[in-house]
């Protein structure tokens, strides 16, 4: 007989993620997983792939697009997507600019964080979607500890803290009203080491901006950003712009997500380097700086 | 460098799932602060952000507390009301900490933390011993069948350390505790959340005590026989049917297994219908495997060609459940607009299986203060815990959650709302 029956702490995660994958196919008439590009997005849908094989994702990606992507998250994007064989849904920011539906922000500090969940409650509601799934962990902000798997939002898309299912067991509740939906958030017992170890596990290729690798930045309030074509620098920053050794921890819009100066440039020196790590990631993005419970504030408008 | 940052120690770690229960200022924060902080699951800029609240609350030192305190309103209330969840890992085991608060009103989310938990960490200020919210903590771990117990004496700095306040403790809690049968084990441990003493390392104020410190004790306890590998139980979640001309005839019933060992050639049968077959293979993209277990995710597939779909479980033919309609329950009232009053309709989800629900009868209701029954109000409201009956509009293959705690219990959905209402555990 077996003498131990227990599978590491990866293979649980694993399990539970892929449970909850399934059991979103099943309580849900048409969920769609957000592919946004990054590590967490290209993780969970790796599970997904794992929870159905041999047949094909039962459900769509969506990548909610701003517009100012790195050119290297949107060739990975194609060629993941049609590996997968997935159906791919676009929520263009750019759209809803220009359809008036938003209004951009301007200036040096202008960001379309904020624009993508109109694009993307728009694109849920566009396809009918009732169930987001997202790579969200617990571990990334405080206003995340206390997340559900299955996110019980209103017809708004919004979030209210008071107002979220007990979860107990492997027992998930996904009834709902009409117009009403949910965010599905497989990873969420996972952490950021998870995630990377996980990675390393399963030999899964990620777009090449996670790697160090030399650009031109310049630092804008303590955070080192990429000169992109979407970027308006002071002419301040202009001077300070030069070629850095940088890979990104999280990869958003190019506006905002910033870079970390770093030689790790295989997956051993990220690991190396998270592990000696002493900012969370979200630290290194301009967006949450802005106030300590400003996640929550944009969790309660229906971002993720 | 530890080992945590090389891969090979990492992909050998085991998970634990704990739960913490104090009543308020035991220090609970304190020590989920100490075991994060010394850990070094706390980051530099968590750390800024809870510098700068602790001062502008106008407290002296860094309050570890605030690291664990979760959303902005409970911040402002200076109160944590919901479960929160917590992660860090040493080289040998990661961690989830399912933070709960203690406050009589919050019985249910100490239920939904307990859950899921593997361990219990009881907090017990030294200064009061056992009081009747130690009690609670102790009968809902055990309801919820929470098979290790550590029952921590915090705030030792604050009695002179003085073993026989110590002792005196420990035996009142056991003289309470004989009657919790689900309890497999109980460690008592002398502690200093605020100080350190007996969390990550061992205290030298009290060297009168053998046993280990906590995080010691929580990366070594054995939980490898609190899952069923007797029982073989596997619901069924979804049927993979590619339609592809390479998988043309591939029909694979994928599920979480919630007890046992599956392995080819096993003789299995299907619940309801009790079709026969035997397992063909057991599926994964990485290849086939040579068995499956809980809790892992898999799907098997079966020699013959027969009628499996969501909400059907699969069992071996000499061990199953008898699928049965009538239940009898201990449940936790979770829902605060509604009360259960006798007889009332709901959706109950079992496993993956939804059917409507009749509560029957209201037997008792438990004070969880005394363990006394009561049997002269038997209406639920927030918070409340009892036994019920119930029949259910279809068979349900269950077990007791005393032998499985994933086929044993289910939850109640109002048919309105939609709100979970109830959480039930079978007997
Ligand atoms: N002297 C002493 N004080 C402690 C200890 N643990 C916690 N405290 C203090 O007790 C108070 C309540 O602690 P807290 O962790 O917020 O309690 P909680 O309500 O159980 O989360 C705080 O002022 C802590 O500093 C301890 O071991 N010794």
């Amino acid at each position: 007989m077996h003498q131990d029956y227990t599978i590491t702490h990866l293979k649980q995660l694993e399990s539970e993620a892929i449970y909850i994958l399934r059991e979103t196919a099943a309580q849900f008439e048409k969920p769609v997983l957000l592919f946004s590009g990054g590590k967490d997005s290209i993780v969970m849908a790796h599970l997904a792939r794992k929870a159905f094989y041999p047949s094909r994702l039962p459900f769509p990606l969506m990548h909610v697009d701003t517009g100012h992507n790195f050119i290297e998250t949107m060739e990975y994007r194609d060629r993941y997507v049609a590996d997968l064989g997935a159906e791919l849904v676009v929520a263009s920011v750019q759209d809803a600019i220009d359809a008036g539906k938003v209004t951009e922000e301007t200036g040096p500090n202008a960001s379309r964080n904020g624009l993508q969940t109109v694009a993307l409650l728009e694109g849920l509601e566009a396809g009918q979607y009732d169930a987001a799934l997202g790579g969200g962990r617990r571990d990334e902000e405080k206003a995340r500890a206390k997340e559900r798997f299955f996110s019980h939002r209103d017809s708004l898309g919004q979030w209210d803290p008071k107002n979220q299912r007990p979860e107990l067991w492997n027992i998930f509740n996904g009834r709902k009203q009409h117009g009403e939906h949910f965010r599905v958030f497989p990873l969420s017992n996972w952490t950021e080491m998870d995630i990377w170890q996980y990675i390393k596990l399963e030999n899964i290729e990620l777009p090449s901006l996670y790697f160090s690798h030399v650009r031109p930045c310049f630092e804008r309030n303590g955070v080192i950003m990429a000169v992109t074509d979407f970027i308006e620098l002071l002419p301040e920053e202009s001077a300070t712009v030069k070629d850095m050794r940088v890979r990104f921890r999280t990869i958003g819009d190019a506006t905002c997500t910033g870079a970390a100066l770093s030689d790790a440039a295989d997956l051993d020196a990220i690991i190396g380097e998270v592990a000696a790590a002493r900012q969370t990631e979200r630290g290194t993005r301009a967006d949450d700086k802005r106030s300590e419970t400003a996640m929550e504030d944009r969790k309660k408008e229906g971002y993720f | 460098m530890s080992e945590t940052n090389t891969a090979a120690g990492y992909l050998d770690m085991d998970l634990l799932r704990f739960t913490t229960a104090g009543s308020v200022d035991d220090g609970k924060s304190t020590l989920i602060g100490r075991l994060l902080y010394d850990s070094k699951a706390i980051f530099e800029d968590q750390l800024e952000a809870v510098e700068k609240s602790s001062k502008s609350r106008g407290d002296e030192n860094v309050n570890l507390a605030l690291l664990t305190d979760g959303l902005r309103s409970e911040r402002e209330q200076g109160i944590t009301i919901d479960v929160a969840y917590r992660y860090f890992a040493t080289p040998k085991r990661k961690f989830i900490i399912a933070d709960t608060p203690g406050h009589i009103q919050y019985t249910r989310n100490m239920v939904t933390g307990a859950s899921t938990a593997n361990l219990a960490i009881l907090l017990v200020d030294a200064r009061k011993g056992v009081i009747e919210q130690t009690c609670r903590h102790a009968f809902i771990a055990n309801l919820l069948r929470i098979q290790h117990v550590v029952v921590c004496v915090n705030k030792m700095d604050l009695v002179d350390w003085d073993e026989a306040t110590y002792n005196a403790i420990v035996e009142d809690f056991k003289k309470f505790a004989s009657r919790l049968d689900n309890i497999v084990e109980v460690t008592f441990i002398p502690a200093s959340a605020l100080l350190g003493d007996n969390i990550v390392n061992k205290s030298k104020h009290m060297p009168w005590y053998q046993g280990p410190a906590l995080l010691y004790h929580l990366e070594t306890v054995y939980i490898g026989a609190d899952e069923n590998h007797i029982d073989a139980r596997l619901p069924i979640q979804w049927v993979i049917r590619p339609h592809s001309d390479k998988w043309h005839d591939f029909r694979g019933f994928a599920g979480r297994i919630a007890g046992g060992v599956f392995k080819p050639g096993d003789p299995v049968k299907v619940l309801p219908s009790g079709f026969e077959s035997t397992i063909k293979s057991i599926q994964t993209m990485d290849g086939e495997l040579e068995e499956a277990f809980a809790p892992m995710s898999v799907a098997l597939t079966l020699n013959d060609e027969i009628d499996v779909s969501r909400g059907d479980m699969l069992v071996k033919l000499n061990n199953s459940p008898e699928p049965t309609q009538e239940i009898e329950a201990m449940i936790c009232w979770f829902s605060s607009d509604k009360k259960l009053a006798g007889r009332g309709k709901f959706i109950m989800r079992h496993t993956e299986k939804e059917v409507k629900a009749l509560v029957k009868e209201v037997r008792y209701k438990v004070n969880i203060n005394t363990l006394h029954k009561i049997e002269d109000d038997l209406v639920f409201s927030h918070n409340d815990i009892g036994r019920i009956s119930l029949h259910a509009s279809a068979p349900l293959m269950a077990d007791s959650y005393s032998r499985n705690r994933i086929t044993g219990s289910f939850i109640l959905i109002d048919e309105q709302t939609n709100e979970t209402v109830a959480a039930g555990m079978i007997l």
